[in-house]
């Protein structure tokens, strides 16, 4: 794999004690997370959670296991209602909206265990992603009027671009159940892709691959970012992933941001250290 | 020939459970609920098309078109007030819910009209004016098929095909079967649960209102039970067929009413319904899921 040769990504400070790359600046971030926290009971699942994402970032959110990275993602999709904090997608709060408006306004997301539609096609699965974006209703659906074939026919066309553009274009027809895996977790991105993001979120997109599918999938999510111009946070155990292709990267331990930088400072950081190989003897 | 009469009343028996087992069918895979009331339903079609046409002498089809308007509301208000409100409750207390809107509705019924049975003017007189029955006469009148017995088995090759177009090709349709596999991952992909849902149960009660019309045509009695019964057996067609699958309740209907009329021809008039879920009993042994359903093991 050679990956494309790029300027070292300079974080910049922006108001609200985030940080988010240089070439972003001048733009609001896509999103701003401002002392977000959530509850479970009397467990403090996630807390102080402050964060922003310029609009062509790639971001990544790591931490041990049971740090609370997926908590945050459910936070963002409105899975979960947050305890206490602000989001801001574009700008606007996502405090009134719930998981489908949350889509509408512009995130997707991608799934830690593939949540693929398995009885349905793959070129149907991406048809599902495009569902807010077809423009007909139940009457035109039921007496196939006129309206119903072109939806379809542009659905169809947007479908199969996108399946094209990961190479996936020839297993339109097939069930999205009996996909190797590899293409599972591709075709999981599509369907996201599909609902039109500006903030695209990836749980773990390579768990479960190997180092080649990995480097494969380094090269389209770069390829996303570039043709889509959108912004991606994603949750990574590969490291070599999250420093490979992250231009800032956050790190939370026990529900707690323990540091943010980009992939150099985050690598030296002492507290990071810590959180994963425990604390260096004393002498 | 009777043999053939037997088959073709069979047939046009088991449209109407199959028209009545794709609400029940279409409302568990999507909700994953039993939908007692559905049965009710059929009886509140049934006397909105009593009433239109003896009442108001008001033409068939108006009747049909006003019985599946007023069901079409009724399903959605049920789902609404009834249903929605226990999305995240266990099971159970939703089949509970069911039930309880299944009497809430016969009872309604008999206190806004009445215990008392009343005699359905059917849709397709059985005789016409020159007093000649209504019906197909084939083979020099050895078999005849009554129109309404025509007209049920069409109605259900119509909604079986419109149904699996629908679900099959539209974004609806395809909404409708993303919530049944993953409500989660359906939503956020954008596609708004509460409203498939209520369109689910819009379809369904206004599959049971045209059954309504149609079952009291064929055998025009009419009360306020005259839903429970029928909805139970196509209840039992939708579990035969193998529950959540469209194709799977039209071929749990169409056998069911096959089955029940042997039995009534051949065995007993009295034992039909035993027969009826006898082979249901057996069926389910050795096919749990039933006919076409997909028994999925539980991941341990």
């Amino acid at each position: 794999m050679v990956m494309p040769k790029r300027e070292p990504t300079k974080l910049v400070p922006v108001p609200s004690t985030n940080i988010i790359p240089e070439r972003d600046v001048d733009k609001s971030p896509i999103l701003e997370c401002r002392h977000l926290g959530i509850d479970f009971g009397g467990l403090t699942a996630v807390n102080e959670f402050n964060m922003a994402i310029g609009r062509t970032e790639i971001a990544g959110l790591i931490g041990p296991n049971g740090a609370g990275k997926t908590t945050v993602f459910n936070l963002l999709t409105k899975v979960y209602q947050p305890t206490r904090g602000t989001i801001l997608l574009d700008g606007v709060d996502t405090h009134s909206m719930n998981t489908v408006q949350v889509n509408k306004a512009g995130i997707a997301r991608t799934f830690q265990n593939i949540r693929l539609f398995n009885n349905l096609t793959v070129e149907d699965n991406v048809k599902l992603g495009l569902h807010n974006h077809i423009s007909y209703g139940m009457w035109q659906g039921l007496f196939r009027l006129p309206g119903y074939w072109k939806g379809e026919r542009v659905a169809h066309e947007r479908a199969m671009e996108l399946l094209s553009i990961f190479d996936m274009a020839h297993l339109a027809s097939a069930k999205a159940g009996s996909l190797p895996y590899g293409a599972q977790r591709r075709l999981e991105i599509v369907r996201a892709l599909a609902t039109n993001p500006s903030l695209l979120l990836l749980d773990e997109p390579a768990a479960g691959m190997n180092p080649s599918e990995t480097a494969e999938l380094m090269e389209n999510i770069v390829k996303i970012r570039d043709t889509f111009q959108i912004a991606i946070l994603l949750i990574e155990h590969d490291m070599s992933l999250v420093m490979g292709i992250c231009e800032g990267i956050c790190v939370l331990n026990f529900g707690q941001i323990i540091a943010k930088g980009t992939p150099d400072e985050i690598q030296a950081d002492p507290a990071v250290i810590e959180a994963y190989l425990g604390k260096q003897k004393e002498g | 020939m009777s043999f053939l009469n037997n088959v073709i009343t069979g047939v046009s028996l088991g449209s109407i459970y199959a028209i009545i087992a794709l609400g029940y069918t279409m409302v568990y895979g999507i909700a994953k609920m039993l939908n007692f009331a559905h049965g009710d339903v059929i009886m509140v079609g049934a006397f909105m098309c009593f009433f239109a046409m003896g009442s108001f002498g008001l033409p068939p089809l108006v009747g049909v078109l006003l019985a599946v308007v007023v069901c079409t509301v009724l399903g959605m208000v049920i789902e609404r007030l009834a249903y929605k409100p226990l999305r995240q409750a266990p099971s159970l207390a939703v089949l509970i819910t069911a039930i309880g809107v299944s009497y809430l509705l016969q009872n309604g019924a008999q206190i806004l009209w009445g215990a008392a049975t009343k005699t359905f003017t059917p849709i397709i007189s059985p005789t016409n004016a020159a007093g000649e029955p209504n019906a197909l006469q084939l083979f020099g009148g050895q078999l005849s098929i009554s129109y309404v017995a025509l007209l049920s088995i069409v109605v259900c090759l119509v909604v079986m095909v419109s149904l699996t177009l629908f679900t099959g090709r539209t974004k609806l349709g395809k909404a409708m079967r993303a919530c049944s596999e993953d409500k989660g991952a359906a939503q956020l992909m954008g596609i708004n649960v509460d409203s498939t849902i209520s369109m689910t149960f819009a379809i369904g009660s206004a599959l049971a209102a045209v059954a309504g019309v149609l079952m009291c045509s064929a055998y025009p009695i009419l009360s306020p039970t005259t839903g429970s019964l029928p909805g139970i057996r196509a209840f039992t067609a939708a579990v035969f067929g193998g529950i959540g699958s469209i194709p799977g309740a039209f071929l749990g209907g169409i056998l069911l009413g096959i089955i029940e009329t042997f039995a009534k021809a051949y065995i007993s008039t009295d034992l039909s319904d035993a027969v009826v879920f006898a082979v249901l009993i057996i069926v389910l042994l050795v096919k749990p899921a039933g006919l076409l359903g997909k028994y999925v093991p539980e991941k341990v």
